[in-house]
């Protein structure tokens, strides 16, 4: 029998009709997640067209882009101010309605960002096809699935027929091997591959990540890892299940009949010597904190490093004007205003705790606006038990509802023009975090230990004796 | 949609690669629950200063750029964000098409849903177009051919089906309504 990858495996398993030469595959979605922001066009395609939602039951929705972060009154309800972000919340609750869908909204206990809530509600499951009209969909690859970003002109396919017309991606898979260094993190990792292979280095292909350092890595970071797929401009990033991400499965509230998935699950890896359509092997034992000086996150430098030099780059030299920074030094002492952890990439509970233990028994600088977001209300729950909304607190940080806040500055929180922020988020473009701010991209540790300095800081001076 | 078989237009050049789509059509113009107008706000923060005037040295501020509808555009166009509102705005300003010698994937699929043409080309083209800023493009589906300043007709890629869509004005979801049959044996055969 044919060798084949993981990708294989799950593509195979979905095709209702082959590829041909004329016409794309027609392939099979078993998890289609919504938001309030890439939907409602779709719905009202298919009101045009008279079509219902095919399969309302494999349908998950969630607020989380233009929703508020501020803490409602005590027992009182989350308030949307923003009224054109009120008609647009609205409408997601009249569409799910209508339609049957189970729909998480702003009140729901599970709230949170649609990448977070699927995995941990335990929606997400390997094997599955899983779409979403969001880049960032990539980050359900951690769990083996094939997941991947879609248009809202494919939210209204999906929603019309269970399916999307498909061209087979190419295969990439990155072989990572060796032990994370202490003050590294997969926020380290994922960027150093962007900063290797570039925005454009993955389009066309699914990645693979293997070896020994992805086998190391939780499911948490696994995810971070596949969520920056997208920003190699890979379709979508993978990992084959294992005992990890079993044992993940295993308490979730929405599992499915373990045993009986299980068996399945098990086969899900690539074969022995099955081929891809490229590799690249990376080894991570040398990897240090990295951040990102420029404008797209392929523009990342480890944290002594110097600003490169842009020579004819007219990209590069258009960053560093945009940021402006110079080239030649590096990016430690410079100073900054406000400091972001949360998001889609790092705004799970283990992302919590790396920043809470940077900050414990510290200040936030003076000057200096630190934003807490957890991903969703279950890890807020989940930190809040642990004290970690007392450790922020008391260092100054604000603590704040779930939503992709300032990872995306559509529900109010947002940099003002000119103002340096570093955020475990994925993506510095210019203005994503408001017009006119800049980003660093970073770790959650590298985040907080910016914050306590008031500049950027190599987070291994602020830990303590291994 | 309407159907696309020549296309005869005035281009003009923004020669950066690797513009995403957040610069395309920033976040904060995403709170509608419609496809129309985003025209205005394309570019935005490239095309107006922060009180809202217009950038006078922004390329589509410029005479030249009044009556262009292809955009000669640097490598990977489109990356970062799904936002099919980046089409919608492209489209809504004017823009027919697109040239470049790569783009984003799903910047690609969202534009030929809607009749914007992602037209790849090889660097020697490329370099045609951009530094003739204001030449008429000609792009032939039937023939799959761009020519070129110089004259030359170029074959560009493109998938037969989306091709197929395009030059008849028929959307993807017609067809995929038309799988029923297979998609409902499909079904029975899930656990
Ligand atoms: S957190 Fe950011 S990247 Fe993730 S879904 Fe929200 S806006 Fe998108």
């Amino acid at each position: 029998m044919k060798k084949r990858t993981l990708f294989e495996k799950v593509w195979d398993e979905h095709i209702v009709c082959p590829e041909t030469e004329q016409t794309p595959a027609v392939l099979y979605i078993d998890l289609h997640l919504i938001h309030e922001v890439t939907s409602p066009q779709a719905f009202t395609q298919l009101s045009e067209l008279r079509l219902g939602v095919r399969r309302p039951e494999r349908v998950i929705a969630t607020m989380d882009h233009s929703t508020p972060t501020d803490a409602p009154a005590p027992g009182g309800r989350r308030v949307v101010r923003d009224s054109q972000a009120a008609a647009q919340l609205r409408q997601l609750q009249i569409n799910c309605d209508k339609h049957k869908i189970l729909l998480h909204d702003l009140d729901h206990p599970q709230q949170g960002i649609i990448h977070v809530i699927a995995p941990e509600i335990g929606y997400t499951q390997p094997g599955m096809t899983i779409v979403c009209g969001d880049s960032h969909t990539s980050t359900h690859g951690a769990f083996g699935a094939l997941a991947f970003g879609i248009g809202t002109s494919e939210v209204a396919h999906v929603l019309a027929t269970q399916c999307l017309l498909q061209r087979r991606p190419k295969t990439f898979a990155i072989h990572v091997n060796g032990r994370l260094p202490r003050g590294v993190t997969s926020k380290d990792l994922i960027l150093s591959i962007i900063a290797k292979i570039g925005v454009g280095g993955a389009t066309g292909h699914v990645i693979e990540y293997r070896g020994s350092t992805i086998d190391a890595l939780s499911m948490e970071e696994r995810m971070t890892v596949c969520n920056m797929s997208i920003e190699a401009g890979a379709r979508a990033g993978m990992i084959a299940p294992d005992e990890t991400t079993f044992a993940y499965l295993a308490d979730r509230p929405a599992s499915v009949d373990r045993q009986k998935a299980s068996e399945r699950w098990h086969d899900l890896r690539s074969d022995e010597g099955a081929a891809y359509d490229r590799e690249l092997t990376f080894d991570a034992s040398d990897l240090e904190p990295m951040i990102t000086f420029g404008t797209n996150p392929e523009m990342a430098i480890p944290i002594r490093a110097p600003i490169p030099k842009p020579n004819d780059n007219v990209s590069v030299q258009k960053a560093l004007q945009y940021m402006g920074l110079s080239s030649g030094r590096s990016l430690l002492g410079q100073a900054i205003d406000v400091v972001f952890i949360g998001s889609c990439t790092n705004g799970r509970l283990l992302d919590l705790r790396h920043a809470a233990s940077v900050v414990k028994g510290r200040k936030v600088a003076p000057g200096v606006r630190m934003f807490v977001v957890p991903g969703s209300q279950t890890v807020k729950k989940q930190a809040e038990a642990e004290g970690l909304d007392h450790v922020f607190r008391q260092a100054g940080a604000e603590w704040r509802e779930p939503g992709c806040s300032m990872c995306i500055a559509m529900n109010g929180d947002h940099l003002e023009p000119g103002a340096y922020c570093v955020s475990t988020s994925n993506r510095n473009f210019e203005g994503r975090q408001g017009a006119g701010g800049r980003t660093f991209l970073a770790s959650p540790l590298t985040a907080a230990a910016s914050a306590i300095r008031g500049t950027i800081t190599d987070v291994r001076e602020l830990m303590g004796a291994p | 949609m309407r159907a696309i078989h020549i296309l005869q237009e005035r281009c003009v050049v923004l020669p950066l690669n690797n513009v995403d789509t957040d610069q395309i059509i920033p976040a904060r113009f995403l709170k509608g629950t419609v496809r129309d107008g985003l025209g205005a706000k394309l570019f935005a923060d490239w095309r107006y200063d922060p009180e809202g005037k217009p950038r006078p040295d922004f390329i589509l501020n410029q005479p030249a750029a009044r009556d262009a509808r292809v955009l000669i555009a640097g490598d990977n166009f489109g990356c970062g964000s799904s936002r099919e509102h980046a089409p919608w705005a492209l489209l809504d300003f004017g823009f027919q098409a697109v040239v470049s010698t790569s783009f984003a994937d799903i910047f690609r699929g969202n534009s030929l849903k809607n009749g914007l043409l992602p037209i790849v080309v090889d660097s020697e083209t490329h370099h045609q177009f951009s530094s003739n800023s204001g030449c008429e493009v000609t792009i032939n589906l039937e023939t799959c051919t761009i020519i070129r300043p110089d004259g030359a007709a170029i074959s560009f890629p493109i998938d037969a089906f989306a091709r197929h869509c395009l030059m008849n004005g028929v959307d993807e979801l017609t067809h995929l309504l038309g799988q029923e049959e297979a998609i409902a044996t499909y079904e029975r055969r899930l656990p």
